[in-house]
């Protein structure tokens, strides 16, 4: 009964999406506002209904009612409840759900919003409700979480084992508010270009609306990707954390492109200028949005990680992308003519520095979508098979960031307008110098020597020493009293703490990134309980190997100790091989052993016999320095996004009811 | 500077281009050079003629592991055999081999030809799925009339029995 419920919510929440879409266009047409609040009551309701539904998935899951046939494939009576309550979202359907929730959900948030103008706002509410439509439609008709089993099932299939991780029941909650969020600013720039008028006070005001949406998505982007990425790196036992694979790169492109946007609708907001380009990006961000479900979910590109796979739904997503994108972008080629922003600038500039930004972002986004989609394209158009790796990837990619990366500090010290590009490089001399010192530091420091890796920390450097030199500047630190500089601390807003804190965040992961990719140390060998394996400076004794039952698996758990060469410092890490019955799936589980900024990565392989004849496990050790700043790095960037969003400046409802009160 | 444009619009145009035009050529040049190189190519055993696949150069070789020519060496060395069940490859692995790799199943590996027409493979891949079967793999066993996905182990079925 409840099961149908949530079935019947999630129908309703169709209508109601619907019913949105079509008062808004009328409320817009008449200019009604009785119409236009229908259509906001609507949004809110299509997003209570939704989330209904999705609170009745989470409840079959929870109690394993395996009558209905998503919670009899993906869950299991003995799986923890946290991996029960997951495995809601763990597969196609129920991640669609999460989709359209989040997606309702900001919808409700939009037409709760306040401060903007009629037209624009109830233009972004049809625009939402026509996104919801189609997939609430998308959900509801092929991919219908709530389909019952007759007979009902004694026992349920489970959720693939590598999926029942903490970090993989938090990551797609978090990339899901990420990459629907930008739907948001796919709205308002849909919006904009139907409302968009020549006065040029409508467009900074636009630029200041789509900013904290842009910034929200960009920060849970980051949180979730960084996730993903972490997972990768401890359950798959492989030593990395980024394969360049087609799944990666498909919630990569967002990020890029949203990070684009960021950068530009602030151009757009201070100076009224980049209006169509800032428009532009919106669309694309939600497109890649789109486009990152259709290869995560169609399986069409070959892929090391892809889950939910479906190739015929993954085909109806591909039918939204052409309808949903074509339909926007085909607005933007009749529109974009006749926007005329304001905007006179200079290249030495705030703004110009901000216009090369977003040329090597957009730049290193289109290297990254070739990379991905020619191997599809090839095999359309002659039928071989290829695969592009990774080293593609680093002669592309990596180049244009790094240039993107060299200029970075000069941006936030270049004046709006007309930049003093000698008094910036006075005030980056120090930085400068204190980054090519580093660099000689690293060279000396590391074996082997490697003159990129190198340079590639002394870019690191760079990055944290210059946004820091920036903010220096700013309190006048050491050249005023120290007062002075408090003060001004204080009063700094919370948006410019919020790009120090993203941009030195950016450094400290180029650092780990750097530093762990140029000097990693891998070792193998079979060892038989006792014997050593030594990976750079450190050494891993294999002590014992005993079989432990967990909830839902079976488990040989390896005790190891880590120690330097000379025996001192001993650390004890377990690694795991567990059997999941159901399913009959092996995974792994890393052993990690964090020294300072570097891990110890311990992975117990199979069992082997080793050359006297007696039992072993192979087990792989790498040495991966600096990795801790890999994910702390972008923790430090989503925590900046937070900040920013937390700056009064860009809550528009909430600077107007305080001037009210 | 009296060649540039005078009006600020046409001046402001031409530094948007000035500035764009230089790294979208440096994004195409640097795409092109490195699709050049570094794009492999996949084959299935029975295409990987001495032309097609010269000894040393990186492809990609995938179909079904062999039942029975799992060989475990000492130090982590694995050897087994990759068949499309017209052709079959010797292939020599050094490391460990992902979770889900088991005979009769699909696999892609990636690698490049010894001398000896063994193929040295750097890397194994495998998907975190259970039911995996490489889309490459599938295809060229459907094209060869030797897809069987009615039972769990395609091709090996027979052969384990």
């Amino acid at each position: 009964m409840i099961v149908e419920l949530g079935a019947f919510a999630l129908i309703l929440a169709l209508v109601l999406s619907a019913l949105q879409t079509g008062l808004a266009m009328a409320g817009r047409l008449r200019r009604s506002p009785v119409l236009a609040g229908a259509a906001e009551g609507a949004a809110i309701a299509g997003a209570v209904a939704v989330a209904l539904a999705f609170a009745v998935l989470i409840w079959a899951f929870a109690v394993s009612d395996f009558s209905v046939s998503n919670v009899a494939a993906n869950s299991h009576t003995d799986k923890p409840m946290l991996y029960k309550i997951s495995g809601a979202w763990g597969s196609h359907e129920g991640s669609l759900v999460l989709w359209c929730l989040v997606l309702t959900g900001f919808g409700a948030v939009l037409a709760r919003a306040r401060g903007l103008p009629f037209g624009l706002k109830v233009s972004a509410i049809a625009t939402q409700g026509a996104l919801g439509v189609m997939f609430l439609a998308f959900t509801v008709f092929t991919s219908n979480p709530f389909v019952r089993l007759n007979p009902a099932p004694f026992q349920g299939n489970s959720l693939n084992p590598l999926l029942q991780d903490p970090a993989l029941a938090v990551h797609p909650p978090l990339l899901y508010l990420g990459y629907v969020g930008l739907s948001v600013c796919f709205s308002l720039a849909v919006a904009a270009l139907i409302e968009g008028r020549a006065n040029s006070s409508f467009w900074p005001a636009w630029g200041r609306w789509i900013r904290p949406w842009a910034l929200a998505s960009w920060a849970f982007l980051t949180t979730g990707i960084t996730l993903g990425a972490f997972w990768a790196y401890y359950e798959l036992g492989w030593g990395g954390w980024w394969f360049w694979d087609p799944v990666e790169n498909a919630s990569f492109m967002p990020w890029l492109a949203a990070t684009a946007l960021l950068h530009s609708a602030v151009v757009t907001e201070r100076r009224g200028a980049l209006v169509g380009w800032t428009a532009f990006l919106a669309l694309l961000a939600f497109t890649l949005s789109i486009l990152g479900a259709f290869i995560v979910r169609s399986g069409v590109p070959t892929s090391v990680h892809a889950f939910a796979v479906d190739p015929e739904r993954g085909m109806v997503l591909l039918a939204i992308l052409a309808v949903a994108s074509g339909a926007a972008f085909a607005l933007f080629a009749w529109r974009a003519p006749q926007l005329k922003g304001g905007g006179m600038f200079a290249p030495v500039s705030r703004e110009g520095a901000l216009v090369l930004n977003n040329v090597f972002l957009t730049a290193s986004c289109a290297t990254v979508m070739l990379g991905t989609l020619y191997p599809l394209i090839l095999e359309a158009a002659d039928g071989a098979t290829i695969s592009v790796g990774p080293p593609y990837f680093a002669l592309t990619f990596v180049p244009l960031m790094v240039a993107a990366l060299l200029i970075l500090p000069a941006g936030p010290l270049l004046a709006w307008k007309r930049g003093d590009l000698k008094g910036v490089g006075q005030r980056l001399a120090l930085a400068a110098g204190l980054a090519i010192l580093m660099a000689l530091l690293g060279w000396m420091a590391f074996e082997p020597k490697k003159a990129l890796s190198a340079a590639g920390i002394g870019l690191g450097a760079w990055l944290i020493f210059g946004t820091l030199a920036e903010v220096a500047e700013r309190l006048r630190l050491f050249r005023a009293p120290f007062a002075e500089t408090l003060r001004r601390a204080r009063s700094l807003p919370l948006g410019a703490w919020g790009t120090t804190l993203a941009h030195a965040g950016l450094g400290v992961f180029v650092l780990g990134a750097v530093v762990e990719t140029g000097y990693r140390v891998e070792a193998a060998r079979a060892l038989a309980p006792g014997q050593m394996i030594e990976a750079g400076k450190w050494a891993v004794r294999l002590d014992s190997v005993r079989v432990v039952e967990g909830p839902n698996y079976l488990a040989e758990q390896g005790r190891l100790t880590v120690t330097l060469r000379d025996g001192s410092a001993p650390t004890a890490v377990i690694a795991e091989r567990r059997f999941f019955p159901t399913g009959g799936q092996t995974t792994t589980e890393v052993g990690l052993d964090f020294r300072g900024l570097d891990d110890v990565y311990v992975v117990l392989g199979e069992r082997v016999r080793n050359e006297a004849g007696d039992p072993a496990w192979t087990v792989r050790v790498w040495w991966n320095p600096w990795a801790r700043l890999i994910f702390l790095g972008p923790a430090i960037m989503a925590l900046g996004g937070l900040l920013s969003l937390l700056d009064r400046r860009l809550r528009i409802g909430v600077s107007r009811r305080k001037r009210t009160a | 500077m009296n060649w540039l444009p005078k009006s600020p619009k046409a001046r402001r145009r031409l530094w948007v281009v000035a500035i764009v035009a230089p790294v979208l050529a440096l994004a195409v040049g640097l795409s092109l050079y490195a699709m050049r190189d570094n794009v492999t190519f996949f084959f299935s055993p029975s295409e990987t003629t001495d032309e097609d696949a010269p000894v040393g150069r990186v492809i990609r070789l995938g179909g079904l592991v062999e039942a029975g020519s799992v060989v475990h060496g000492a130090n982590g060395e694995v050897a087994f055999a990759v068949t499309d069940n017209a052709a079959t490859t010797r292939i020599v692995f050094h490391g460990d081999l992902p979770d889900l790799f088991r005979e009769g199943q699909g696999v892609v590996t990636q690698g490049a030809f010894l001398p000896d027409r063994s193929f040295r493979a750097t890397q194994v891949l495998a998907k975190h799925d259970e039911n995996y079967m490489p889309r490459e793999v599938a295809d060229r066993l459907k094209s060869k009339g030797e897809w069987r996905p009615e039972s769990d182990a395609p091709a090996t079925g027979a052969a384990t029995l």
